[in-house]
C-alpha cells in the first residue's frame, strides 16, 4: 500500500510538473459551427457563407489578442429540410461546439430550430428570411442577423407600384420560404395599392412552368412576383422566353439574388428585380474591409449576397466566446443581450426573439449581367426601362 | 377559352408528351425482349443529356463554332456513348441475372441509375448545380393572339415525331426488327430459328439507351437547363405512361406519354387550387386507368401483369 502512494504522489507530482512547465503561449482550442447549403442549387450562396464565417474564423485566429484558437465545423444541409436536421443534430450533440451560424434556406432553419433549443445550442442564423424562425416561438438560443422577409416584400410592394405597376400574378413555391413570400407580398402590396390577379403554387423542383405561364398569359397581369428560389426562378424566366412573355416583369425576391441567376440566364436575366436584406458589400460601414480581407484569402468563390451577414453572426459568436468563456449557457446569455453592437453590417441589436432589429433592404436590378442597386441603375434615372413601363 | 390560349397548351403538352413517349418506348422495348424493367433508363438520360453538354463545351474550345455542326456532333456523342451505355448495362448486369427473380433485376437497375446519378453529381465539375444548357436552335418566333409559336419547339417537335417514325420502320420492316419482335413474342422459338437472341437483346437496350440520350438532349434544348435530377422524374413519369398505354407495347408507350402530359396540362389548367398539384392529379389518374385496366390501354398481344 505504502509503495503505491508514493507512486502515486509522484505521478501527480510529475503531472504538476508537466503543468506548470507546458508551453504557455499555447491557446484553448474552441470550436464553432457553421451550417449552410454547400451543394445543390443554391450552393452558391452556402460557399459565400462559409468562406465568410470561415473567415471571421481566420481573421481571430491571426490576432494575438484573441484568447482561444477556433476551429469552424462547417456541415452541409443541401437545402433540404430532412438532411438540415440530420446535421444540426449532428451539430448539436457535439458538446466541444459552443455555438454556430446557421442556414441561408428558410425551409431547413425554420425546421431546425426545435433541434437547436432541445440542444441548447445557441445559433445566429445568416441568411433565412423567413419571420417565423425567430418569431414563430421563442427559444433564447436562436438568433438572426439579416432582416425577415416581411421588410424586403414591404419595399417590393412600394418600389413597383410607385413605378405604376398595379397587375401582378405570382409563382411561389409551396416551402415554407415560398408560402412566407407570398403572404407577406401580397399584405404588402393590398396596403400598396397593387392586385394580385392569381397565385402558382409550384414544387421547388418543377421542372416545367409552361401550364402556368400560359395561364398567367391569359391573366394578362404587368408583373410576375416570383417567391422562390434561383434555380426555378432561372427556369420560369427561360419559359416566360418560350411563352413570348418578355413584356411582363419579373419581381423577384432575396432568393434569385445570386450570380448563378445571370450565369443560367444570360442576356434573359436583363430587368429582373430583386430586393435584399442589407446593402452591397461595399456599400456597408465595414464593406471594404470585408471585401479585402475576403479577396485575399483567394477563396474559389464570391461571398454572395449573404457572405456578409454570416461573416457578422459568426463575428458576433466569437466576441461572446472572447468575453464569456466557451460555455453554451453564457454565449447564449451574452447574444441575448446584444444591442447596438458593431458590424460590418451596421449596427446589430436584437429584440425579445433575437432578431435583429435594424433592417436595411436594398432593390436591385439586373443590367448588363450584373445585379445593380435601384438607385444606382439606369432605370431608376430613367435611362432605360423595365418590360411595359410607362 | 381564347382560340390562341388553346393552341399554346396543345404545343406545350406535346413538347412534354414526346419527351415522356421517348423515354416510354425505351422502358416498353425492355419490356418487351426480356421482360424486365429497368430503372436506370431515366438516369441514361441524365448521362446522355450532360455528355452531349461536355461535348458542347469540347467543340467550342476546339473553336467549332457552328451550331449545326455543334448540334450533330452532340447528338451523335450523346446517342452514341448511351446506346453503348445502354449495351453495357445489359450485358454486365441484366442478362447474367436472367435465371433470378425479377426483382433482382429491377432492384439492380435501380441502384445502376443511383450510381450514375451520383456520379454525374459528384464527378460532372459542379455537377450539383443546374447547368445552362446552349440555345443551338433558331428562337424566331411568330405571335398569334395568345400563342407564341417558337421555331425552335416546332423543330425538336418534328425531330422527336421522326425519330418515333423512324424507330417504328426499323421494327415493322427490317430484319432486325422482326428478330426484336420475335425475341419479344417468343424467346426459345426464336432460338432455335436461329435468331442470336443475346445480339438482339444489346442491340435493343442499344436501340432503347440512344433514344433515352436524344431525349436527354431535347429537354436541354427545350428547357435550356439540365441537372443530375432530370432522369429521376422523367423516368418515373416515362415508366408510368408505359404502363399505362400497356407495358410491350411501343404504340401504348407513345399514347401513355401523351396521355400523361395532356393529364398534367389539364391539372394544371382546371385545377381551382394551387397547380403544385397537377402531378398528384396526374398520377390519380394513372392509377385509376391501371385499376381500370391493369394490362394498359393497348395491351401486348401476349400480354403478362405486373
Amino acid at each position: 500500500m505504502k509503495k503505491l502512494d508514493i507512486l502515486a504522489a509522484v505521478a501527480v507530482g510529475l503531472l504538476a510538473l508537466s503543468a506548470s512547465h507546458g508551453p504557455t503561449t499555447a491557446k484553448d482550442k474552441v470550436k464553432v459551427g457553421f451550417i449552410g447549403s454547400l451543394t445543390g442549387g443554391t450552393s452558391a450562396n452556402g460557399l459565400g457563407g462559409r468562406n465568410s464565417a470561415d473567415l471571421a474564423v481566420r481573421l481571430r485566429n491571426a490576432d494575438s489578442k484573441a484568447k482561444y484558437e477556433y476551429e469552424m465545423v462547417a456541415l452541409d444541409d443541401e437545402c433540404k429540410p430532412n438532411i438540415g436536421v440530420q446535421v444540426a443534430t449532428k451539430l448539436a450533440a457535439d458538446r466541444e461546439i459552443i455555438a454556430a451560424a446557421t442556414h441561408y434556406c428558410s425551409a431547413v432553419a425554420i425546421a431546425t430550430v426545435d433541434t437547436y433549443h432541445k440542444f441548447r445550442l445557441p445559433v445566429v442564423v445568416w441568411g433565412a428570411v423567413l419571420p417565423d424562425i425567430t418569431y414563430r416561438n421563442k427559444y433564447p438560443e436562436v438568433h438572426r442577423v439579416n432582416g425577415t422577409m416581411i421588410n424586403q416584400n414591404e419595399l417590393n410592394a412600394s418600389l413597383l407600384t410607385k413605378l405604376g405597376y398595379k397587375r401582378f400574378a405570382v409563382i411561389h413555391d409551396t416551402t415554407d420560404y415560398g408560402k412566407g413570400h407570398f403572404k407577406y407580398f401580397g399584405e404588402a402590396l393590398s396596403k400598396a395599392g397593387g392586385t394580385i390577379l392569381g397565385s402558382f403554387g409550384v414544387t421547388s423542383d418543377q421542372q416545367d412552368f409552361t401550364a402556368e405561364l400560359t395561364q398567367i398569359k391569359s391573366l394578362n397581369p404587368e408583373v410576375i412576383y416570383f417567391g422562390g428560389l434561383t434555380p426555378i426562378g432561372v427556369r420560369i424566366r427561360a419559359q416566360m422566353d418560350r411563352l413570348g412573355l418578355n413584356n411582363i416583369v419579373l419581381d423577384g425576391t432575396s432568393g434569385i439574388k445570386s450570380d448563378a441567376y445571370i450565369q443560367g440566364l444570360g442576356k434573359l436575366a436583363e430587368g429582373s428585380l430583386s430586393f435584399l436584406e442589407g446593402a452591397p458589400a461595399e456599400r456597408l460601414p465595414g464593406g471594404k474591409f470585408f471585401l479585402e480581407k475576403y479577396n485575399a484569402q483567394n477563396y474559389p468563390n464570391p461571398p454572395e449576397a449573404y457572405g456578409a451577414f454570416a461573416f457578422a453572426a459568426m463575428n458576433l459568436i466569437l466576441d461572446a466566446i472572447e468575453a464569456h468563456g466557451p460555455d453554451r449557457k453564457k454565449v447564449q446569455e451574452a447574444l441575448n443581450k446584444t444591442s447596438k453592437a458593431n458590424s460590418i453590417v451596421g449596427e446589430i441589436t436584437f429584440d425579445d426573439h433575437g432578431q435583429n432589429t435594424v433592417p436595411i433592404i436594398t432593390a436591385y436590378v439586373v443590367q448588363d449581367g450584373q445585379w445593380v442597386v435601384w438607385e444606382d441603375s439606369e432605370y431608376a434615372q430613367g435611362k432605360r426601362k423595365l418590360p411595359g413601363q410607362k | 377559352m381564347d382560340l390562341g390560349l388553346l393552341a399554346q397548351y396543345v404545343m406545350n403538352g406535346l413538347m412534354l408528351g414526346m419527351m415522356y413517349a421517348l423515354v416510354a418506348v425505351g422502358f416498353t422495348l425492355f419490356f418487351g425482349v426480356l421482360d424486365i424493367i429497368k430503372f436506370s433508363h431515366g438516369d441514361v438520360l441524365t448521362v446522355g443529356a450532360f455528355t452531349a453538354l461536355a461535348t458542347f463545351i469540347a467543340l467550342s474550345a476546339l473553336g467549332i463554332e457552328s451550331s449545326v455542326v455543334q448540334l450533330l456532333v452532340m447528338l451523335l456523342a450523346a446517342i452514341g456513348a448511351m446506346a453503348f451505355l445502354g449495351a453495357v448495362i445489359a450485358r454486365a448486369f441484366v442478362l447474367p441475372l436472367r435465371s433470378a427473380p425479377p426483382l433482382n433485376t429491377l432492384l439492380i437497375t435501380l441502384m445502376i441509375g443511383t450510381v450514375l446519378r451520383e456520379m454525374v453529381r459528384l464527378f460532372y465539375p459542379d455537377g450539383a448545380n443546374p447547368k445552362p444548357f446552349p440555345r443551338l436552335l433558331p428562337a424566331d418566333s411568330v405571335n398569334l393572339g395568345g400563342f407564341n409559336l417558337r421555331l425552335d419547339n416546332v423543330i425538336l417537335l418534328v425531330a422527336g415525331a421522326l425519330v418515333i417514325v423512324c424507330l417504328q420502320l426499323v421494327l415493322n420492316k427490317t430484319k432486325l426488327g422482326l428478330a426484336i419482335r420475335a425475341v419479344a413474342q417468343d424467346e426459345e422459338t426464336t432460338k432455335i430459328m436461329g435468331v442470336n437472341f443475346n445480339r438482339i437483346v444489346l442491340v435493343t437496350f442499344a436501340i432503347g439507351s440512344g433514344l433515352a440520350a436524344f431525349a436527354g438532349v431535347m429537354n436541354g434544348l427545350y428547357y435550356n437547363e439540365i441537372n443530375f435530377g432530370i432522369g429521376l422524374y422523367l423516368g418515373v413519369v416515362g415508366f408510368s405512361a408505359a404502363i399505362i398505354g400497356g407495358l410491350g407495347n411501343i404504340y401504348g408507350a407513345i399514347l401513355g406519354g401523351f396521355l400523361f402530359a395532356a393529364l398534367q396540362t389539364i391539372g394544371a389548367v382546371s385545377l381551382p387550387f394551387a397547380s403544385a398539384y397537377k402531378d398528384v392529379f396526374a398520377f390519380a389518374v394513372v392509377i385509376a386507368i391501371m385499376a381500370w385496366r391493369p394490362t394498359g390501354l393497348i395491351p401486348e398481344k401476349t400480354s403478362e401483369r405486373v
